[in-house]
Order: structure tokens, then sequence, then C-alpha cells
């Protein structure tokens, strides 16, 4: 109800009486503008009343469901459709071709309960029945004692589980597990490593790496969030295995005690191969030896952790820095007259190849004395920056978790008698991957590359180390090796292989001095010369070819025969196109 | 025609509860497929694991050399060398006519050989 500004009830008795009736209605309006803002506060609270709770109950919502996510247990999302579930909790690795070298299996594992045990003395002669390496008298010690849990056998076959079902003893259980498995066995050995159980419980183990990639990439394997994605390593398992039977059989005819080689790809410096023998099944990996030379276990792998002083084959890389140097030419003769003296130092030939030879005629008889004098002529600190820049002074950055262990030796003090020891592959060792990496960049063009056991995605360059030209001529003078030099056995696979051989007497392992009849002969090369795309290195330990009448252990004689049959083998399957042959020597034509 | 609105707006939440009632039901059906599908999908993954695995040890390269000399009577497989690749010049351009008619069962597929003596390739 209104009332009215000005009612006749209180406006007409005020008039009688003589007063101002607008005091009346100034009194009606205040009135009612008191009204109004009461009622216009009353509004305004419920508002904010209203938003208040408003918020109060987004905020216990959002509140309430924080609770409801950390007190709960997490749950898979079941009604989202996941592409991948992860089955194995470590991924695959593939050769290049995507064919399997390690995957997973899922087996059992084997543990007693003693406490629950009704016959534990049936129970111990059964399980060794079934298990024949297990100790009997250990075993019964165990189950009749005090222990309430204990592990008896960490994998065991389907087989071998069914007949533990059948011992019925309550007290053994099992507990699944998920091992890792090489299908290739030797194959690949040193390049994967092997595993192990990291942590374990009843229901699941951590399966990690011990060695080689399955250690590097441990962390990359075992990423979830890669879904099993596997991974993909240079290696060509057919030329892994031509090469492995090759090198096994040539280590054997040679009767040397060790044998290593490794083929890689010029451009990308993928390694496509590598083998060190004696070798050792990953499955089963043999323990570490605790005493004694690490070099005698198959798991020392030659190619990678063996630093040897790897001989003639440096030769190249001083004439390659001369001739980068423009110091000389392939044809400018140096002085061989030997013996040559330095000091109290004599250097010598191995045959005396009189006064002087042309540079390409040093590297193709292979002459200590003409590549020292050119090494003097570069000098110790153009020399240690070359030999810096082929990687020679630190570990090779392959993706092996032994690598960066082996660092190559250099002499303490780089005097001239070192530069000149050096320069034809004495006094500084390094490991034989180190050597394919230096020949792929000597042979492929100059710039630096760097070895991986990783599939490359494609060609990236590395710095400058030489020109174009000189390793164009670092090429022809390395063919010539083969054509008419030391390395002739390497002549006629069908391909064109240029190379160097290198003997280096080995060191005694205590000290003072070397062996006169124990050498690591080496044949490092490339192939095909005209365009260079793999690069062969094969290293022997001690050597001996005795069809002769005194045994010869020059890599010449050792080193060559095993490299040249692994061309032959290996460049085939590789897909190279063999030298044009007339048709006299035939190509062998298959009719049908 | 209040009573008639309230009856109406009555129907429709029975009928919206009965709806959401259904579909609750159905998506329960769904998620228990779901799940089932999964598991399935996971033990054929196990199996195609152990598959593959098994492949792999089958096909390793050490047991098929020794398996193409155990059977070299039949198979006469050798490695491959050098001297099996030919020149294009070796092959033989295919005969100008071809009889398809002649064409009744499996297919002979035979090339001649180019007289290597002619340098430019005097094709028979």
């Amino acid at each position: 109800m209104r009332t009215p500004l000005r009612p006749l009830a209180h406006i007409l008795p005020a008039r009688l009486r003589g007063e101002n009736t607008d005091r009346i209605e100034a009194e009606n309006i205040r009135q009612r503008h008191e009204e109004m803002r009461d009622r216009a506060r009353a509004r305004a609270e419920s508002r904010l009343l209203f938003v208040a709770v408003l918020f109060l109950a987004g905020f216990s919502v959002i509140g309430a469901r924080m609770t409801v996510l950390a007190s709960s247990e997490a749950v898979e999302p079941q009604a989202s459709a996941s592409s991948a579930s992860i089955v194995a909790q470590r991924a695959n690795i593939v050769d290049r071709n995507g064919r399997v070298l390690a995957t997973n299996l899922i087996t059992n594992s084997l543990y007693a309960q003693p406490q629950q045990m009704i016959e534990p003395e049936r129970a111990v002669t059964e399980l060794v029945k079934i298990f024949p390496d297990l100790d009997q008298k250990r075993l019964l010690k165990d189950f009749t004692g005090e222990r309430k849990f204990l592990w008896v056998k960490r994998k065991i076959s389907p087989e071998q589980q069914q007949a533990v079902h059948e011992i019925g003893e309550p007290g053994l259980l099992f507990g699944p597990r998920e091992m890792r498995l090489y299908p290739n066995g030797r194959l690949a050995s040193h390049i994967l490593g092997g595993a192990s159980f990291g942590r374990e419980g009843v229901h699941s183990a951590e399966v990690i790496g011990t060695a080689g990639v399955e250690k590097a990439f441990d962390d990359y394997l075992r990423d979830p969030a890669l879904e099993g994605a596997p991974l993909q390593l240079s290696i060509d398992m057919t030329i892994q295995s031509a090469m492995r039977r090759v090198l096994d059989g040539g280590m054997k005819l040679m009767n040397a005690k060790g044998a290593t080689a490794i083929l890689m790809k010029v451009d990308t410096g993928e390694v496509i191969s590598l083998v060190s023998l004696p070798d050792f099944d990953p499955n089963t990996r043999p323990r570490v030896l605790t005493e004694g030379d690490a070099s005698d276990s198959p798991l020392f792998n030659r190619a990678v952790q063996g630093v040897y002083e790897l001989g003639s084959t440096f030769k190249i890389f001083a004439a390659a820095q001369a001739l980068e140097l423009g110091l000389v030419n392939p044809n400018t003769m140096i002085d061989t007259k030997g013996p040559m003296r330095w000091g109290r130092y004599k250097i010598r030939d191995f045959h005396d190849y009189g006064k002087t030879l042309s540079v390409t005629d040093v590297i193709v008889k292979s002459s200590n004395i003409g590549t020292a004098r050119m090494a003097l002529n570069i000098g110790a600190k153009r020399q240690k920056e070359f030999l810096k820049g082929l990687g020679f002074f630190d570990p090779t950055p392959v993706e092996l978790v032994e690598a960066p262990g082996a660092k190559p030796l250099l002499p303490p003090k780089w005097s001239d008698i070192s530069t000149m020891t050096i320069s034809y592959g004495h006094g500084m060792a390094a490991s034989p991957l180190h050597l394919a990496s230096a020949y792929a960049t000597v042979v492929g063009g100059g710039t630096l590359v760097k070895p991986t056991l990783i599939k490359a995605r494609g060609v990236t360059k590395g710095p400058r180390v030489m020109s174009e030209r000189t390793s164009a001529m670092a090429r022809s003078m390395l063919h010539q090796v083969v054509e008419r030099g030391t390395a002739s056995f390497a002549k006629g696979t069908g391909y064109a292989v240029g190379g160097k051989t290198g003997t280096a007497d080995k060191p005694k392992t205590r000290g003072g001095g070397y062996y006169d009849d124990k050498v690591i002969a080496t044949f490092a090369s490339a192939f095909p010369m005209n365009d260079p795309e793999y690069v062969l290195v094969v290293t022997l330990d001690e050597p001996s070819e005795n069809s002769g009448k005194k045994p010869r252990r020059t890599a010449g004689w050792t080193a060559v025969p095993v490299a040249a049959e692994i061309v032959k083998r290996t460049a085939p399957l590789l897909g190279l196109r063999p030298i044009e042959t007339g048709p006299e020597t035939g190509v062998t034509t298959v009719k049908y | 025609m209040r009573g008639l609105l309230f009856g109406l707006f009555a129907l429709v939440v029975m009928g919206m509860a009965y709806w959401s009632y259904s579909e609750n039901y159905k998506t329960r059906d769904s998620l228990r497929t779901a799940t089932a599908l999964q598991r399935e999908i996971g033990a054929s993954r196990e199996t195609l694991a152990v598959l593959q695995a098994e492949w792999a040890y089958l096909n390793r390269p050490e047991r098929l050399a020794d398996l193409a000399d155990l059977n070299f009577e039949r198979l006469q497989l050798l490695p491959i060398t050098s001297s099996q690749f030919g020149t294009v010049t070796q092959v033989a351009f295919p005969p100008a006519t071809f009889d398809i008619e002649e064409l009744t069962g499996s297919i002979e597929v035979r090339g001649q050989v180019a007289d290597q003596s002619s340098p430019d390739g005097d094709y028979p």
C-alpha cells in the first residue's frame, strides 16, 4: 500500500493550525526513502549471501574431489580406448631391419615358505631331482630352519614348473617373472651386454641392464612414456652373423687368442657389425673375473675396451697431415736410409727400402723411417692437434656403457721421439673403434665421423679435419697398399679394397719392453675404394700363421686374409656392386 | 491447466529417470565388455610376444646356416659371392613377339645370355 505524500487527514488539521504543510510532505518523503533504502540493503545482503554460498559450494566440491583423488587408489580409466596397453616393462631391442635382438618372456620364479611345508625332506630330494645344480644339504638346512621365506630359483621353465607342481608341496610357490631373452645367443653379445634382476618382489621383479647397450639405454628401455617402442640399433644381424663366422674361423686358422672386427658405415658412422672374440651368451652371462687380466675374460670387448698400440695403421695419418699442410705431395721423395738415429734411439724398417722412397711408397711399403721423417717435419704440436681432431684423445662416444672407461693411452710427455714413434703407431694406444672412426674420417672426405650404435635418420657432417683433396690422395695410397704393397692378400675379393696393415709387438704386462713373439696384427681398410662406403677394421691378438718354415706374425699374413674373407662374404650382402670383371674372369651367369 | 502441466512434468521426470537408469546399465555393460576385451588384448599381446620371441629364436642366423648345411643336397644353398652379380648388358631383351595364348600354368622365366665378346652388345 502506497501512502500518499500529502494525506488529507494530516494536511487539513495542519492548515487549520496555520502550519506549513510542506513539512508533512518532507517528513513523508524521508520515511519513504528510508523504507526504500532498507529494502535495497536487504536485497543486496541476500545477494551477497547467495554468492557466498555459491562460492562455498564450489570450493567444497573441488576440495572434496581433491580429497577423494588423494585418498583413493588409482584406477585405470576403463572407458577410454587406450591404444597400447604395456605388457612388457622393458622395450625390445631390434636390429636395423627390425629383427629382434632382445625381447622379454614371461616365466616363473620359485620360492619357498618353509613354515607352510608338510614334508620338507621329501621336497628337498624331489627339488634336487628337478634342479641338479641345487645344494641338497644347504636346502635342507634352509627348509627345516628358522627361515620364513627363501628364493629357490629365479627363472624356471614351464616344464620345470609342472614338475615342481607335481611334488605337491604347499610351501613351494611361484611368482611371475619377466625374463630378458636374447634369441640369437652369442651373436651380438658384446653390443647387447646383458640384463639381470634389480629389486625383487614376489609378484614382479625389476629387469635392469648390466652391460652394453642394455645398461647404456636402461632409462630409455624402461620409459613407460614410449609405450614399448623398440630401440633400433645400427647393427645388421645378417652381416653380424656372417662376420662372426668368418672371424671365428680366421681366429682359429691364425692361432690367435682373440680377435675383433668392426664394420662401419663411412657417411654416418653407424656400426653395422661389431664382433669381439671370444664372446659369451648374454642369456647366461658369465661372472666378472675377480683376479687376473680382465682382457682374458670373454666379457672383455676388444673392439671398444681393448686399447692397443695399433702399429703402422697410423702411418696414413702422418702422411695425410703432411699432405694437408702442403709439406709434401704423393710423389715427394723422402729419405729412408736406415737405421735412423735420434738421440739414443734407433728407428729401423722391416726391410731396407733403399735411400729414398716417394710418400706413396712410404705408405705402400710401410717404412717407419719415412713416416718418422714426415712426422718430424710436422712437429709435435701440430701432430697432437691433428690426432685430437680425429678423436684419438678421448674415449669413443659410442653408446656402450664400457666405452667411457676405455681412454686412449698417450705418452706423458710428447717429445720428438714420441712424435716419431706415434707416427708409425707405437707409444700410443687406442681402441680398434677409434681406428675405425678415424679411417672413416680419412677416406670419407675428411669430415669427422663419430661411431654410433643407433640407426641414423640421416647424414650429419662433422667438423672438417682435412680437405676433400687430401682425403682423395689418402684413398689412392691406401688402395695401392692393397694393389702392390703389404696387404696384397686383400686383392681378388671382387671389390676394390684399400687399407693399411699394422703389426705391433705386445708390451709386457709387468712393464719392461715388448714380447718378441706376441703381436697385435691389425688391418684397417675401406671398400669400395672409388667411393668408400664401409670401413672394416680387423685386429687379431697374438696371431701366428704356421704354414711356412717360420711362423709368420705380420698383419699382411694374418689379419689381411681374414679381412679379405670378411669383405668377400659381407660386401655382396651389403648390396655392393663388384668391380667390373672382364668376360674371361667370368661373371657366372645363372641359367634355369 | 496447472494440474495438466504438473502431470506432464511428472511424466517427463519419470521418462528421464527411466532413460538415465537404462543408460547407466548400458554403460556398465559396455565397461564390462571393454575390460574383458582389454584383458583379451593383453593376453593376445603376451602370446604375440612369446611367438615373436620364438620366431626370432627359430630364425637365428646360426640355426638357418646349420639348416642350409644340413639340407645342402636338396637346396644347394651357398653364401652369396661377388661373382653372382651381373651387369645389365648380360640380360637379353625379351623377344619382340609374345604369345599370350600359350600361357597355361606356371610361367617359365628364361633370359638369354648376351655374347660378351661383341663390345656393343649384339643381342641374339
